[in-house]
C-alpha cells in the first residue's frame, strides 16, 4: 500500500512505492511541458508559499513555475528581502506567513533539519526544498526521473558521484533514493569531502580514490558543484580539483559507452567538469532542468492538491481534452 | 534538632554501608550509630532510603548575574535540592563574568540571601574569559572561590594554562579546563561521525577534547598544579587523565549524566541534544563508563546548562549548547550506572560526594561535628520526570518524560529540610 506522503522532507524516509508512484506521476507533466498553452486548473485557488531563505535560482523558479502551471497562486519569501533581516527567528518567519493561510509552504534553509523544524510546528505540507547539507529530496527525485527515462531502469545501476560529497545535500538524498533501488553507488573526491562515514549512509555504498577508478563501468556520473559557501575547511585551489577530479572527455570515456551526465547546476564549466561533456551528448543536465518542472508539479499536485493516490492525473485529462 | 531513623547510611569516606540513625544538631551532624534516641528531636523516618552526605556538583552554571531571564541563583538552588544536591559550584561565565572579587562577592551574597544550598563560585582564569591576562584569582579566593576556570572556553593557550597553574599551585587553587581545540571545532555542532553525516550536521571530532586535555596533563606535570578536566566525555581525555594518575599527578575529572547515558546517534534535529561537548560515541561512552567503574573518573558533575526556550526554539545550528541536569542526575546514575550493574550503590554515592569532595580538597563524611548536609534517596520509587514541573526557570532537558526508578527524597543543607519530596513514604 502506498503510504500517503504529508510532507517531503528528505528522500531518506521515502518508501521505494512512494518514489515510484511520484515519478509515475511525473511522466504526464512531463509531456505536458511540450503543450502551447502550458496551464491547468488543477490548484486554481490554492496558494503555495515559496520561503526561500538562502539565495536560489532555479529551485525557486522551478517551484514558482510548477505551481503557475498547475493554476495556484505563489507567495514569494526571499532572503534578502526578509525580515529576517531584521533578526526574525525562523518559526516566527513561517509562523507569519502561515497565518496568510497558503495551502503549502516550500523551505529553502542553510540549516540542516529546518525543514523538519519547520513541520513539526505548521499544520500545512511542507516540502523541503534543500536543508543546509541534509537533504534535496526533489532533486533526488528529478535525477532518478532522468536516469529512469535514459536507462530505463533505476534498479541495479552503477551510479558515481563526484566532488564534496560530505557537505551536498544532493549527494545524501541521491544515495538515500537510490540506494533504495538496489543502484551500487560510488562516491570519489579528496579525501576530507569523502569521509569513511559515508559508507554506512545506506547499503552498496564503496569510497573510491582515484577518480579513474571511480568512473570504470559507471552508468551514471554525476557532478556536484564545487560548494563555497557550505565549505568550512581551507578551501582547495581550484587547480588541485581540476587536476584530480574535473571530469573530463577522456576520462568519461573509462565509465560505461553510453553513461548518463548529470549536475544539479549551477555548473562552473571548466572546474568540475569540462565544457565539451557538459555539452556533449551523454549530458542530461537540461532534461534535468525540465524534469525537475515534472516532479514538482506531481509533488505540489498531490501534497498541496490533497488528491488521492488514484485520482484521474490531470495532464492526461488535459491531453485528451486536447485531441 | 533532627534524627533521621531506619534508614540505610553509605558513607564512602568511611566505607560505611549499615542501618544506622543520624542526629543532627543546627548546623552540624551531633551523633551517627545504631538505634540512636533523642526524645526532644524531630523525627525523619528513612525507611527504605538510603542516607548518604549531601551531593555536591561540581559543575553548574546558575545564569545569576546577568541572564536571570533563564535562571537565577534561587530557582537554580531550588533545582539542585530537588536534585538532591547539597552544594554547587557555579560556572564564571555570567554577564559580567566573574573575574574579580566584586563579582564573587555579589554571587555569594545573592546565594546567602536567596539560594537553599550552599554556593561555591568558580572564578575566571582569565578576565572576562578572554584567554588574555590573568584575573584577579588571588582576591576572588579571598572572596569564595573554590576553584578557577573559563568555563564555556578552554583556557586559550598553553601558555596562559601554564601562568595560571604556577600560580593556582602557589594558592592551592584548583584549575578547571573546558577542553576543546577551537580550531578543530570550528563551528561544529555534534559530535563528528555516522550520525553527523547523515543529519549534515558540522561535526566536531573527538580530539578536539583530547588534543586539550593532553596540552593540559603535560602542563599539570610542568606546574605541579591541581587540575580538573570538566565534562570529560571521550577516551582519549580518559587515557591522559589515566596516565597522569599513574603519575600521582594531581589531576581529576568529571563526567555528566547525559554523557554516560546519551550517544550521538540520540542526536535528532532537537536542540535539547545539543550540548558541549557534544554526546559522544558509543564506545566513547563505554570508556566513561568503565572510567567511573574503575576510579579513574573522581565525580559525576550535571554541567547544568538552563536557556530559556526561546533561545533554543530555532534551528539546530543556531541553537545555544546546553541542557539542565540537576533534576536527574541522580535517576540517571542509578538507572544507567547501578541498574545496569555497571557499578555498586557505594560507588555512585562516591562520585557525588567524596569524589567531588577530594576534588576540591575538601572532607565529605557523616561523623559528629560535620557540617549537617545530607541527601536521603531512594534507589527504587518509581517517578516520571517532567520539564513543566522543574524547579528551574529552563525546561531544555532531553529526559522530559522519562520513567525512572530511584528518586531525591529529601534534602537537608545546615541541619535544614530544603527539599522533600511529597510522595515520600515516611510510615
Amino acid at each position: 500500500m502506498l503510504e500517503r506522503l504529508q510532507h517531503l522532507l528528505g528522500a531518506e524516509t521515502l518508501t521505494r512505492e512512494q518514489v515510484t508512484f511520484i515519478l509515475d506521476q511525473a511522466k504526464p507533466f512531463q509531456e505536458f511541458q511540450r503543450h502551447p498553452l502550458k496551464k491547468l486548473a488543477t490548484l486554481r485557488g490554492k496558494t503555495v508559499a515559496l520561503a526561500f531563505f538562502e539565495p536560489s535560482t532555479r529551485t525557486r523558479i522551478s517551484f514558482a513555475t510548477a505551481a503557475a502551471r498547475l493554476g495556484a497562486d505563489t507567495m514569494n519569501l526571499q532572503a534578502e528581502a526578509s525580515s529576517l533581516r531584521k533578526g526574525e527567528s525562523l518559526i516566527d518567519t513561517v509562523q507569519t506567513l502561515e497565518a496568510m493561510r497558503p495551502d503549502g509552504i516550500v523551505i529553502r534553509h542553510n540549516a540542516s533539519g529546518a525543514a523538519e523544524f519547520v513541520a513539526q510546528r505548521l499544520a500545512i505540507p511542507v516540502l523541503n526544498a534543500g536543508d543546509g547539507s541534509h537533504e534535496h529530496p526533489t532533486q533526488a527525485l528529478l535525477d532518478a526521473l532522468t536516469i529512469r527515462d535514459r536507462k530505463g531502469r533505476l534498479d541495479g545501476v552503477n551510479v558515481t558521484i563526484l566532488g564534496d560529497i560530505l557537505h551536498s545535500r544532493v549527494a545524501r538524498s541521491n544515495i538515500f533514493l537510490l540506494s533504495k533501488f538496489g543502484a551500487r553507488i560510488t562516491l570519489c573526491g579528496p579525501g576530507m569531502w569523502v569521509p569513511r562515514e559515508l559508507e554506512l549512509l545506506a547499503p552498496n555504498i564503496r569510497r573510491v580514490l582515484r577518480v579513474e577508478d571511480a568512473l570504470a563501468g559507471a552508468d551514471v556520473v554525476m557532478v556536484l558543484r564545487v560548494q563555497t559557501e557550505r565549505i568550512h575547511e581551507p578551501a582547495l585551489a581550484a587547480e588541485e580539483y581540476i587536476l584530480l577530479y574535473q571530469l573530463t572527455a577522456k576520462r568519461l570515456k573509462l565509465a560505461a559507452p553510453d553513461a548518463l551526465v548529470l549536475h544539479p547546476g549551477p555548473m562552473i564549466r571548466g572546474l568540475e567538469i569540462d565544457p565539451a561533456v557538459a555539452d556533449g551528448p551523454q549530458s542530461g543536465v537540461l532534461e534535468q532542468v525540465t524534469n525537475g518542472l515534472a516532479v514538482r508539479m506531481a509533488l505540489l499536485y498531490h501534497l498541496v492538491g490533497g488528491a488521492p493516490a488514484d485520482a484521474p492525473h490531470p495532464a492526461k485529462e488535459r491531453s485528451s481534452a486536447a485531441d | 534538632m533532627l534524627l533521621i531513623k531506619n534508614g540505610r547510611v553509605i558513607d564512602p569516606g568511611s566505607r560505611t554501608d549499615a542501618a544506622l540513625d543520624i542526629l543532627l544538631d543546627g548546623e552540624r551532624i551531633a551523633n551517627v550509630g545504631a538505634g540512636l534516641s533523642a526524645p526532644a528531636a524531630e523525627t525523619f523516618d528513612a525507611k527504605g532510603l538510603i542516607v548518604a552526605p549531601g551531593f555536591i556538583d561540581l559543575h553548574c552554571h546558575l545564569r545569576e548575574p546577568g541572564q536571570e531571564i533563564s535562571e537565577t541563583i534561587e530557582t537554580g538552588a531550588r533545582a539542585a535540592a530537588r536534585g538532591g544536591f547539597t552544594a554547587l559550584c557555579c560556572m564564571p561565565n555570567t554577564q559580567p563574568v566573574n573575574d574579580s572579587a566584586s563579582v564573587t562577592r555579589g554571587i555569594v551574597e545573592r546565594a546567602a540571601a536567596s539560594a537553599c544550598v550552599r554556593v561555591w563560585p568558580i572564578g575566571a582564569v582569565s578576565v572576562g574569559s578572554k584567554g588574555e591576562a590573568l584575573a584577579e584569582i588571588a582576591a576572588m579566593k579571598d572572596a569564595g572561590i573554590v576553584g578557577v576556570s573559563d568555563d564555556g572556553k578552554p583556557v586559550a593557550t598553553a601558555r596562559l594554562m601554564r601562568q595560571a597553574m604556577d600560580y593556582c599551585r602557589t594558592l592551592d587553587l584548583l584549575v578547571i579546563d573546558h577542553c576543546e581545540d577551537p580550531s578543530l571545532f570550528a563551528g561544529g555542532v555534534m559530535r563528528e561521525g555516522p550520525t553527523s553525516v547523515r543529519l549534515g550536521l558540522k561535526g566536531i571530532p573527538a580530539q578536539s577534547e583530547s588534543i586539550c586535555a593532553g596540552r593540559d596533563v603535560e602542563l599539570a606535570m610542568l606546574t605541579g598544579a591541581r587540575l580538573h578536566i570538566a565534562h570529560m566525555s571521550t577516551r582519549g581525555s580518559l587515557e591522559f587523565v589515566r596516565s597522569a594518575k599513574r603519575l600521582n599527578l594531581p589531576v581529576t575529572c568529571e563526567v555528566t549524566p547525559h554523557h554516560f547515558t546519551l550517544i550521538d546517534e540520540d542526536v535528532r534535529y532537537d536542540t535539547n541534544y545539543k550540548m558541549n561537548p557534544p554526546l559522544a560515541s558509543r564506545s566513547d561512552r563505554q570508556a566513561l563508563i568503565e572510567g567511573l567503574a574503575d576510579g579513574s573518573v573522581d565525580a559525576i558533575a550535571t554541567d547544568h546548562a538552563p536557556h530559556h526556550p526561546a533561545s533554543k526554539d530555532v534551528e539546530f545550528d543556531r541553537a545555544p549548547f546546553g541542557i539542565t541536569g540537576f533534576e536527574t542526575a541522580l535517576a540517571l546514575g542509578l538507572a544507567e550506572l547501578v541498574h545496569a550493574g555497571k557499578i555498586p550503590l557505594m560507588r555512585l554515592v562516591e562520585l557525588f560526594t567524596t569524589g567531588p569532595a577530594r576534588v576540591l580538597g575538601r572532607e565529605r563524611k557523616l561523623a559528629a561535628g560535620q557540617p549537617a548536609d545530607l541527601t536521603i534517596f531512594s534507589p527504587d520509587h518509581a517517578w516520571t520526570f517532567r520539564a513543566c514541573e522543574s524547579a528551574s526557570k529552563s525546561r531544555n532537558t532531553p529526559f522530559d518524560g522519562r520513567a525512572f526508578r530511584g528518586a531525591p527524597m529529601a534534602t537537608i543543607v545546615a541541619g535544614r529540610v530544603v527539599y522533600r519530596r511529597e510522595a515520600a513514604a515516611t510510615a
